[in-house]
């Protein structure tokens, strides 16, 4: 069922923009030299997880070698992709003018290309969010992630295609600015996604290179080890991907929106669908980092481009705001969201119960 | 007060031992660059990892490490650098763009090179103003790594010396005329060099010991210092006047002047007075200025070679206005998609409030507006 929409006055929701909008220009002016020097450590140790994770792969014959290897390896390309490449590319350091951590600069260790990722997600993500219809993550085109999506006989394989999705995440990422459903459809012309399908090729054509041709073949004998080391840290790093940003909207209780709601909205009603539309992960410190902070998703998706180590400090205020207003602060340790994501998953691939659909029309608007 | 020390600035491909380490390194070079190794270090790029075993070590940056900071009076700094292999010289008079982070943030800022042309290190010296200048004051030790752009600018000398060579700085203008200076000092000719220097008190001449050395030295040299807040310090008193150039013989002479503006347009105006405008050339240290109201000034787009006088709407509703199209999302300041090139000015972001004048950064276009005169790179 989808949340229930706690609504708001106009002067609640003005009050609600204000507070978020000073909230975030007390961040912003607080920026500074620790913001810049943590993302530089993350860069570099980062880095030192990949140079240390290739050099053991070297030894991959020696099964200790192949395990610690791929799992710094792993490591590394969860830091590259999430806590530095999701960040950057939002622009949350864009204020250091450094070229190499700017948003329109940076590309990541993945075969996205990071100009189609900003498209799809900084931009379709982050501004439509959760409306159903416009906000493209709402099941990848692929899955029926709220009871709002149409059923159809298709969502029964719901569950595997959310598993394949899964697995191979880093080319469903990429393949998303492409808009399978739309083009098998016939609402978009392939001729008209030439130039992204060139871009796509060329980026996980060099991925591949990389990490399933030329280090294995640098391994001379050991070229298998180290084939099969990357290949499972690419493939690690999917399965972490997607359950962390799975848990980020999908958790039941998760609000979405139509896009009835959603026209002409004001600030406040902004902040208000991006708190309602998301969900955190509890977590520890070293967990939080190795989300690259997106289990902070509420903190996030109120302010994308503020340095995404700030959203921990913010929690707690948000969530008063949220106390204040009676909304909903959806959070809960990993397990629990996960396993909440999956009962979804699971759920939405039959048909909704007639029962659903009452309750579904009873849910108040928005705006 | 001078702080040195001896930081060996080791290229990579260097050997120990190895007696034509030039030829090891440009083979290394040639690995580092080759189509493998951009194969093996994509998408970052080989420098991110190079800069991980020495900070100096890039492919294609000019990164350089302080040598030697030298506090010659109370308002500057002098920085001894020393660049890597990727730095190929500067003529006498150039100048370079100079890279730190100042609080995290990275900025760039002209300064004259001031040591003399063909001299392996670079010596720059900066007056304290603002961000950078009082950051490297304050912060520069030997170790600490910038960055350079490679020398440029046409403040430089002919090929065929002129007989007489007339040199006017002040303050802190000193700096391309004192490298065009050592630079003639050590090299074979007879040209007569007059070099006119301003400055308030004998305290605030950053070279003094050395122009005094180099004048009693070097006999095609004159020296003259005029102090402006000293009368009788010097061999001269006071603002430039025409009466400072007596045996300078600035008809015959090809000049140099950079100082502060009100010297510099005084200089302007006595040779355009005297019909040679053409026998004088010119380096100014602009400062960004801020004007205070929104609405003031115009809006240029460089690459499209579009102007349009600002009327304090976003950068993106004017760009816009002026029939280009450049990219957007949300229009609200949440996706980064309108990010670009702001090349100089000062602009407002509406949503902090903050003004920024720094020459270069990147700013949300639909979240930003101009105060003043500003400059795009669309
Ligand atoms: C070709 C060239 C060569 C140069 N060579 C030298 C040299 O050898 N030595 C040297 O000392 N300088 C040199 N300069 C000048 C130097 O680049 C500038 O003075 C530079 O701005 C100093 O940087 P800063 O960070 O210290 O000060 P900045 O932060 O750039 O501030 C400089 C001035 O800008 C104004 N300003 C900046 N931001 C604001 C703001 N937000 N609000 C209000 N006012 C503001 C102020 O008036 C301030 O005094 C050169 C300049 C040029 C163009
Ligand atoms: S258009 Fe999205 S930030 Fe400007």
């Amino acid at each position: 069922m989808a949340a229930r929409i706690p609504p708001l006055t106009p002067e609640q929701f003005a009050e609600l923009g204000r507070e978020l909008d000073a909230l975030r220009r007390e961040l912003v002016a607080d920026l500074g030299e620790p913001d810049a020097a943590y993302l530089r450590r993350v860069v570099a140790a980062q880095q030192r997880f990949e140079a240390l994770g290739r050099a053991l792969l070297w030894a991959g014959w020696f099964p200790p070698a192949w395990v610690a290897g791929t799992a710094a390896l792993s490591v590394s390309k969860i830091l590259d992709n999430m806590e530095i490449g999701h960040n950057v590319m939002h622009g949350q350091y864009d204020w250091m003018g450094d070229p190499k951590l700017n948003s329109k600069m940076f590309e990541w260790d993945t075969v996205c290309p990071s100009e189609q990722w900003r498209h799809t997600h900084n931009y379709v993500h982050h501004t439509y969010t959760n409306i159903i219809g416009k906000d493209r993550d709402i099941g990848y085109g692929l899955l029926r992630m709220v009871d709002a999506q149409y059923w159809r006989p298709y969502y029964l394989g719901n569950p595997v295609y959310a598993f394949l999705l899964m697995v191979f995440f880093e080319w469903g990422v990429m393949l998303h600015d492409l808009e399978l459903d739309r083009l098998m459809t016939g609402r978009r012309s392939w001729a008209s996604t030439k130039a992204l399908r060139r871009r796509m090729w060329e980026k996980s054509g060099r991925q591949a290179l990389k990490d399933y041709v030329l280090f294995p073949l640098l391994s001379g004998p050991g070229a298998l080890a180290t084939l099969t080391g990357n290949a499972v840290a690419n493939l690690v790093r999917n399965l972490w991907a997607f359950s962390i940003i799975f848990c980020g909207h999908f958790p039941e209780g998760v609000a979405d929106f139509t896009q009835e709601e959603c026209e002409n909205e004001t600030r406040g009603q902004w902040y208000y669908r991006q708190l309602l539309g998301s969900s955190n992960i509890t977590g520890g410190k070293l967990f939080h980092v190795l989300t690259g902070n997106l289990s902070f998703q509420i903190e996030h998706h109120l302010f994308p481009d503020i340095p995404a180590r700030r959203y921990q400090e913010i929690a707690p205020r948000v969530r008063e705001i949220c106390q204040r207003y009676g909304l909903r602060y959806n959070t809960g340790p990993l397990g629990r969201q996960i396993g909440s994501v999956w009962r979804k998953i699971f759920r939405l691939a039959l048909p909704p119960r007639p029962v659903g659909r009452s309750e579904l029309s009873a849910i108040p608007k928005a705006a | 007060m001078e702080q040195s020390r001896a930081v060996p600035v080791k290229e990579f491909g260097e050997v120990a031992g190895v007696a034509n380490s030039g030829l090891v390194r440009a083979a290394v070079r040639r690995v580092l660059e080759s189509p493998i190794v951009t194969g093996l270090t994509a998408p970052h790029g080989v420098d991110r990892y190079l800069g991980m075993v020495n900070p100096l070590w890039s492919v294609r940056e000019i990164r350089a490490v302080v040598v030697r900071v030298a506090h010659h009076t109370p308002d500057t700094v002098t920085l001894t650098l020393r660049p890597n292999a990727n730095w190929t010289g500067a003529r006498a008079g150039q100048h370079v763009r100079l890279t730190v982070a100042v609080g995290g943030v990275l900025r760039t800022r002209f300064f004259s090179v001031a040591s003399a042309e063909g001299s392996a290190d670079v010596e720059i010296t900066a007056k304290v103003n603002r961000a950078v200048s009082r950051h490297l004051k304050e912060h520069a030790r030997p170790g600490m790594v910038v960055t350079l752009s490679p020398a440029e600018g046409e403040f430089v000398l002919p090929d065929v010396l002129p007989a007489r060579l007339l040199l006017i700085s002040g303050g802190s203008g000193i700096t391309p005329v004192m490298s065009i200076l050592r630079t003639l000092t050590a090299r074979a000719h007879d040209s007569r060099i007059t070099f006119l220097h301003y400055a308030f008190t004998p305290r605030d001449v950053v070279y003094a010991d050395e122009l005094a050395a180099i004048a009693a030295a070097d006999s095609r040299v004159t020296l003259r210092i005029a102090y402006t807040e000293a009368p009788g310090a010097g061999a001269l008193d006071g603002l430039f006047r025409r009466e400072h150039l007596a045996g300078a013989d600035h008809a015959a002479a090809l000049t140099y002047v950079c100082g502060p503006a009100p010297l510099m347009d005084a200089v302007a105006d006595l040779w355009a007075a005297d019909g040679l405008a053409g026998r004088l050339l010119a380096e100014r240290f602009v400062p960004v200025t801020v004007p205070s109201a929104d609405a003031v000034g115009e809006v240029r787009f460089r690459r499209s070679g579009v102007r349009a006088a600002n009327d304090g709407r976003s950068l993106l509703e004017q760009a816009e206005a002026a029939g280009l199209s450049p990219e957007y999302g949300c229009r609200m300041g949440v996706c980064h998609t309108c990010t670009t090139v702001k090349a100089d000015g000062a602009v407002r972001n509406t949503l902090t409030g903050a003004v920024s004048a720094e020459p270069g950064e990147r700013v949300q276009l639909c979240v930003t507006t101009a105060c003043g005169d500003v400059e795009l790179d669309i």
